[in-house]
């Protein structure tokens, strides 16, 4: 086993699947350039061919849209959204078509397709090229949301998404490019058969959430530990359909919770988590009120004091966690 | 003028080892010519500041830099009162100075200082300067094609003869919006002026790869809109065509559509050549679009004409370095936005929801 870094597993992803699909293509734009998405395409168009592995002229309704309609008739589309700003225009392709077919047409067709929708921020980028908008579009039936935190789950939601009858966005966070890992080799991955997981074990408190909030959360346990405190770490891997199964576990034996998650609280996947893990829970179970780390309720600003104002970081985490530990002991 | 009828291609305009002689000056005055001449040299010169900057590692956003293709704004903005309404997009710092933008507030924009001409909130790509006519710009390609005819709708309502400008690439052509915008403006007859910078490349493609055919007017053409392909690099070409049109739409008869041929000599975002990427891109292409220099054209028609004597052009140019030099310095000396900017700015009466 050799270590692998997030972007490079993505593009393992795609080489798997398009290895074991002929069927399988990745259309959007840069994937023929060499730094567009980073390097999580680097080669693939030659490797693959530039047949199977489009770049696309600057056309994300309609771009989404072809692949909706090739995947109707027996193709694997994977379609490629450098950044979700920019997917926004493909929203009615994503939301009004892709996940409403196979309901609203009695059952008997569905566009099983993968949306991939890049988060890419910071770098005083701005308002318009740093939104992470997972939490709109897991609210919506028919459509499933995985957002992989580790490199092996880079590559293996990619694979599970691409092998899943039903459409699935699947988004990646460049902040997590460089995260490595050891990974084994790639095989078949059913969807279904993922949910959440812990990633780090502990009794005062659940840290959860996904995607680039695992990592904040897993650097968070760290500092959280040199003040003697342990925490569970559980990674959602998929926001729709949510399994809330181990984010109960946990809370039920820790009583505390802090979702963390990397966009805007309003209506936002961090309450979705404090909201699923009371569903399931007992009041007598909790030895606090739940909380959540997120973005300040504002869109992203350019200048340099306000970024480092603006995302949460490991410190931010980990001290909002000691509050509510500090708080109810 | 080049082909304004049927014409699908760009044709001899595509070739940059052609149109690279000194510019027909016809009879036009030179005072205005060299007015062109300082505000194109003035956009050259800022964005090389940034470049610099940007390489020296004090600025950090993110830059497209329009170097090269300075003639279509300075054109453009020719025909323009500052009671007109002009938006942007990515790459839109000569489209802000050529109105009279005020560099210092570009610069400071770019640093993220509070000073900015967005108050340091939106730095390279959010620009405005509503007092000379620039209503902002914003990167999501296409976004403000349909705004600039917003805005032309209101111009119409009010009266005055007032018209908008929407500036846009050879890429965002190839959004929808593009085209439900152009038809709209022809039904409704809005006054507005579509500025196609066709710079045969959207980020690392060439118009080839994306594009049956590279003349983006013919999307004007299949709306109604008058359309007219100029020479992007030759000011003089780009003003007159200009003039014409935007004289069209104050007089109530509906929009027009420049479609501006031109080269970015630096990359699609950043102070680098970006010679490796793309099709065409190499560096024998990048120099023959060189020799094409917009700047260098206008002034040797001044100095073959006799118009200009040299050293006129030398005080120019130090009366621009002195002014960038200012704006840097002021720049690096202004504060940040102050934090609570990050909140107060989201709602009318500020961001706090509890
Ligand atoms: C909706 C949207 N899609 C994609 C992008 C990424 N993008 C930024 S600039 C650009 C190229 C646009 O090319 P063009 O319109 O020709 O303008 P140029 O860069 O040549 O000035 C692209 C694809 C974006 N900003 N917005």
């Amino acid at each position: 086993m050799s270590s692998v870094a997030y972007c490079d597993a993505i593009r393992q992803g795609f080489g798997f699947v398009m290895e074991s699909d002929p069927k399988c293509l990745a259309i959007g734009q840069g994937l023929w350039s060499p730094w567009y998405v980073g390097r999580s395409m680097d080669g693939l168009d030659r490797r693959f061919g530039k047949e199977r592995v489009i770049d696309t002229p600057v056309s994300e309704g309609a771009t989404t849209g072809i692949a909706v309609g090739a995947a109707l008739h027996g193709y694997k589309p994977i379609v490629i959204h450098p950044r979700m700003d920019f997917m926004i225009l493909a929203t009615d392709q994503i939301v009004n078509q892709a996940a409403k077919w196979r309901h609203m047409l009695g059952g008997h067709c569905s566009p099983a397709m993968v949306i991939r929708g890049i988060v890419n921020r910071g770098g005083e980028q701005g308002a318009q090229h740093s939104q992470a908008l997972h939490s709109w579009y897991a609210h919506i039936p028919g459509l499933r949301v995985v957002m992989p935190a580790t490199p092996t789950d880079a590559r293996d939601l990619l694979i599970a998404a691409t092998q899943s009858p039903d459409p699935v966005l699947y988004i990646d966070d460049r902040w997590l490019y460089e995260w490595e890992e050891e990974m084994a080799p790639a095989a078949d991955v059913d969807l279904e058969s993922v949910g959440g997981v812990l990633r780090r074990e502990g009794d005062a408190i659940t840290l959860a959430g996904a995607s680039y909030s695992v990592k904040l959360a897993l650097d968070a346990a760290e500092i959280l530990q040199t003040h003697g405190v342990t925490c569970d770490v559980v990674d959602m891997r998929i926001l729709n359909p949510l399994d809330p199964a181990a984010l109960r576990r946990s809370v039920r034996k820790t009583g505390r919770l802090l979702a963390i998650d990397g966009s805007w609280s309003n209506c936002g996947f961090a309450g979705e988590l404090i909201a699923s893990a009371v569903e399931g829970t007992r009041p007598d179970e909790w030895r606090a009120m739940p909380s959540r780390v997120t973005l300040p309720h504002a869109p992203a600003p350019t200048s340099k004091p306000l970024e480092a104002a603006y995302y949460p970081t490991a410190d931010s985490v980990a001290a909002a966690a000691l509050d509510i530990v500090k708080k109810s002991t | 003028m080049h082909s304004t009828t049927s014409d699908m291609r760009l044709g001899p305009l595509a070739d940059p080892q052609l149109f690279n002689e000194p510019l027909d000056l016809g009879n036009g005055a030179t005072d205005a010519l060299l007015g062109y001449y300082r505000s194109m040299l003035k956009i050259r010169l800022a964005e090389e500041v940034v470049a610099d900057l940007y390489v020296a590692g004090e600025v950090r956003c993110p830059c497209h830099l329009g170097i090269g293709q300075e003639a279509v704004a300075v054109g453009v903005s020719s025909a323009l009162r500052p009671t007109d309404r002009v938006y942007g997009g990515h790459r839109s710092h000569s489209h802000y100075l050529a109105v009279g933008g005020n560099p210092a507030a570009m610069i400071a924009e770019i640093f993220g200082k509070g000073t900015g001409a967005s108050a340091g909130m939106g730095g390279s790509m959010h620009l405005y300067a509503p007092e000379v006519g620039f209503h902002g710009s914003v990167p999501i390609v296409g976004a403000t094609i349909p705004i600039a005819a917003g805005a032309a709708l209101a111009a119409k309502m009010d009266g005055r003869g007032d018209v908008a400008v929407a500036y846009f690439g050879d890429g965002a052509c190839e959004e929808g919006i593009l085209h439900e915008t152009l038809n709209m403006a022809s039904v409704m007859r809005l006054p507005v002026l579509f500025v196609a910078e066709n710079n045969l490349y959207s980020s690392h493609l060439d118009i080839k790869l994306r594009q049956p055919l590279d003349s983006v007017a013919r999307f004007a053409r299949a709306n109604g809109v008058e359309a007219e392909l100029v020479d992007g690099n030759d000011v003089v070409e780009v003003a007159r065509a200009a003039e014409r049109l935007v004289r069209a739409s104050r007089e109530g008869r509906g929009p027009g559509f420049i479609e501006a041929v031109t080269f970015r000599w630096r990359g699609h975002v950043g102070p680098n050549e970006d010679i490796d990427v793309g099709v065409r891109r190499s560096p024998d292409e990048l120099a023959a679009w060189k020799g094409r220099d917009p700047i260098g054209r206008l002034r040797s028609a001044l100095i073959n004409a006799k118009r200009v004597a040299p050293d006129s052009f030398t005080l120019i140019e130090e009366e621009i370095r002195t002014e960038l030099r200012d704006a840097v310095e002021a720049a690096r000396a202004a504060p940040y936005p102050p934090e609570a900017a990050l909140l107060d700015m989201v709602y009318a009466n500020g961001g706090q929801t509890s």
